[in-house]
């Protein structure tokens, strides 16, 4: 297991893409929103929490389809799967891996992005705890919509829209706190809530995701 | 004989022949009394005034739009469990049904929302999670047409159907606490037994939702009985290729 | 312990494509599986590796017994060739790498990235995975394609050691290896007809 995580590591940092496209796209986007919506500072305030989170969740779908495609094509899943790690094994350690090579750089660039979205300071603490705590779902979440279209050959735009609306609870939670840290108050109960969902997610989705992958490489 | 005879194709053609006949008649009939009644027959709103006449759209489809889904779930648990292949035709031809259902619902509560609450759409809860479910059955469906191999499109959608189930009713628990909503109360609250509307709308609302459920059932019979002339065809063809 | 398949039937996609089939194979023998393109060779060795379950019939061993190698070479361009080792040595338990670097020449290539490599030695390092399994049936499909005749002469002399360790090999080949103790199976008798196939919708009653 902790082999596999190193070597889906090790492709991420060797592969390129892995690690910055995702982060790329991130600032892309919070670029290209004062653009959109005008350089007004109580404008983009109101609007960061929410900016941050769908930009979060959009990079991370970016690299969801390269979680088990590229080890489908060159026939290393079948292999995976013959060998003696269990299937749910390996979906959790494929999920870990797209969320330290996602993630967790989403969640670190957060707060600098924050500032170029006029993120009221306040609300960053909260922001970056959610997007913590949360995008372990996203990447969870993801690897079972990687299982699911791993056979096929434009599973990108499919995944997308099996995924989106399973991302819906953990964003509404996640730019609740957000707003509500902006706002001042104490946005505790969103974050748990979403903690909940997380800690569901990590624990049960593995075995739908192994269930799915198991039924492709029939 | 047990319920599981019908689960077999040829068993489930002939009945269905007999059956679908009769339950289009009675559909047609029941939605056809409901719709009239309602629209004719029942006198407006001291508030609401005519605009109310739109329930006996709204209420029925939305209604039908949830209760294909869980017919979806069902369908699907007995696809995974037992392996039977109508069951689950049946999950996929329900879908498109569905999506229809959920479409005029978010339809008819925008033409009636319009004059009522002086906006065609708001972020409530209800309306939130119709749209919610809206993307799920758009997404199951998608599965369903991109995986070619047809047992493993009906595992992945079973699957995808389970999993979608869960997040569908955390999405709606989720979004009550995002945002409290315009819309009114259940209708027709079946839990507590009691009604909310007078008899003189519940009647023919009553009916009008009998006829959704059977034109719901005719439909995804209809659907279903293509669904198995085109696997049969299928399957005649990959026959016919492998003796050439 | 022998190895033997009784009545499988084993299916790709939703069509049945081998039916009936039964082998025996004992320790140190090797079956080698004929059969024109598409009459089920990989079917049937996915169906023994466990990736596919058999739609009928059973098998006296459990598909973790035998180590599969496919079509494809499962490689990574961007791993060295000691890396890719050490990574399967880890993911199958087993404790060095060097058995599998003598019995397919390794040597000279350990640090170079798979994606300097030819056709021939990366087919070489993926063969060399199935050492590393530790496990006794080696289930192997097309094993020699892109391999020169030295490394075909190579790979045989690996499956025979195999063999005289006790090993069993069931190999889907066009070529012949030159092994001794190996039993032929045309597999193209067993393909599934209109008679073993029961597909659901093609019941008589339907028509």
């Amino acid at each position: 297991m902790i082999a596999l995580l190193r070597r889906d590591l090790i492709l991420a940092i060797r592969a390129g893409g892995g690690f910055g496209l995702g982060l790329a796209f991130f600032l892309i986007l919070c670029v290209l929103v004062p653009f959109g919506v005008g350089p007004a500072p109580a404008t983009l305030a109101k609007i960061a929490p929410g900016i941050l989170w769908v930009g979060a969740l959009l990079a991370c779908l970016l690299s969801l389809d390269r979680i088990f495609q590229l080890d489908a094509e060159d026939g290393t899943l079948d292999l995976l799967a013959t060998s003696p790690l269990p299937l749910e094994g390996i979906t959790s350690v494929k999920a870990l891996a797209h969320w330290l090579t996602t993630g967790l750089p989403l969640t670190l660039a957060a707060a600098p992005l924050g500032l170029l979205l006029n993120l009221p300071p306040q609300a960053t603490p909260w922001l970056v705890a959610g997007l913590a705590l949360g995008t372990p779902a996203l990447s969870v979440i993801g690897t079972f919509g990687a299982a699911l279209t791993v056979g096929l050959k434009r599973g990108g735009l499919l995944i997308s829209l099996l995924v989106l609306p399973l991302y819906m609870p953990t964003l509404l939670f996640g730019a609740e706190a957000a707003r509500r840290g902006a706002e001042g108050l104490n946005a505790t109960t969103p974050l748990l809530l979403m903690a909940g969902i997380t800690a569901g997610t990590i624990a049960l989705m593995p075995f739908a995701s192994a269930a799915a992958l198991r039924m492709n490489l029939r | 004989m047990s319920i599981w005879k019908y689960a077999n194709p040829a068993q489930f053609m002939r009945t269905t022949r007999w059956l679908l006949p009769w339950l289009t008649a009675l559909a047609v009939l029941s939605v056809g009394t409901g719709l009239i009644w309602g629209f004719f027959f029942t006198p407006d709103d001291f508030r609401q005034g005519s605009t109310v006449k739109i329930i006996y759209l709204h209420v029925p489809s939305a209604l039908m739009a949830i209760n294909a889904w869980l017919m979806m779930l069902v369908t699907s648990l007995v696809w995974l469990i037992r392996r039977h292949h109508v069951s689950a035709l049946l999950a996929r031809a329900a879908a498109p049904v569905g999506l229809v259902m959920t479409l005029i619902a978010l339809i008819t509560g925008g033409i009636w929302g319009e004059p009522m609450w002086g906006t065609y759409w708001a972020w409530d809860p209800r309306l939130t999670s119709f749209l919610i479910l809206f993307l799920f059955y758009l997404g199951y469906i998608a599965l369903w047409q991109a995986v070619e191999t047809q047992d493993t499109a009906a595992d992945l959608t079973s699957v995808l159907c389970l999993v979608g189930s869960v997040f569908a009713l955390l999405s709606r628990y989720a979004v009550n606490f995002w945002n409290q909503g315009l819309h009114q109360g259940t209708s027709v609250p079946v839990a507590t037994g009691g009604r909310t509307v007078a008899d003189v709308f519940f009647y023919p609302l009553a009916i009008s939702m009998l006829g959704f459920g059977l034109m719901f059932i005719v439909l995804v019979l209809l659907r279903t009985r293509t669904e198995i002339r085109a696997r049969r065809l299928q399957a005649l063809l990959a026959r016919e290729r492998a003796a050439s | 312990m022998d190895y033997t398949a009784d009545h499988l039937a084993c299916a790709r996609g939703d069509r049945m494509v081998i039916a009936e089939l039964s082998f025996h194979l004992a320790p140190g023998r090797a079956l080698i599986l004929r059969g024109p393109n598409g009459s089920g060779k990989t079917t049937l060795l996915r169906c023994l590796a466990g990736l596919t379950p058999p739609m009928a019939g059973r098998t006296s061993f459990a598909p973790e017994e035998v180590a599969y190698a496919a079509h494809a070479d499962g490689l990574k361009a961007q791993m060295s060739v000691e890396e890719t080792l050490h990574f399967w040595a880890q993911v199958f338990g087993a404790s060095q790498i060097a058995p599998a670097i003598t019995g397919f020449d390794l040597g000279p290539l350990m640090s170079r990235r798979v994606h300097t490599l030819s056709a021939g030695q990366k087919r070489r390092l993926s063969l060399s995975r199935l050492v590393l399994t530790g496990r006794r049936l080696w289930a192997l499909d097309e094993p020699t394609v892109s391999l020169d005749s030295r490394a075909v002469a190579q790979f045989a002399a690996a499956v025979t050691a195999h063999l005289a360790g006790g090993g069993a090999a069931i190999i889907a080949t066009h070529i012949d290896l030159g092994l001794t103790g190996a039993d032929q199976l045309d597999i193209a008798p067993f393909r599934a007809s209109a008679q073993t196939d029961t597909d659901p919708f093609l019941d008589e009653a339907l028509q």
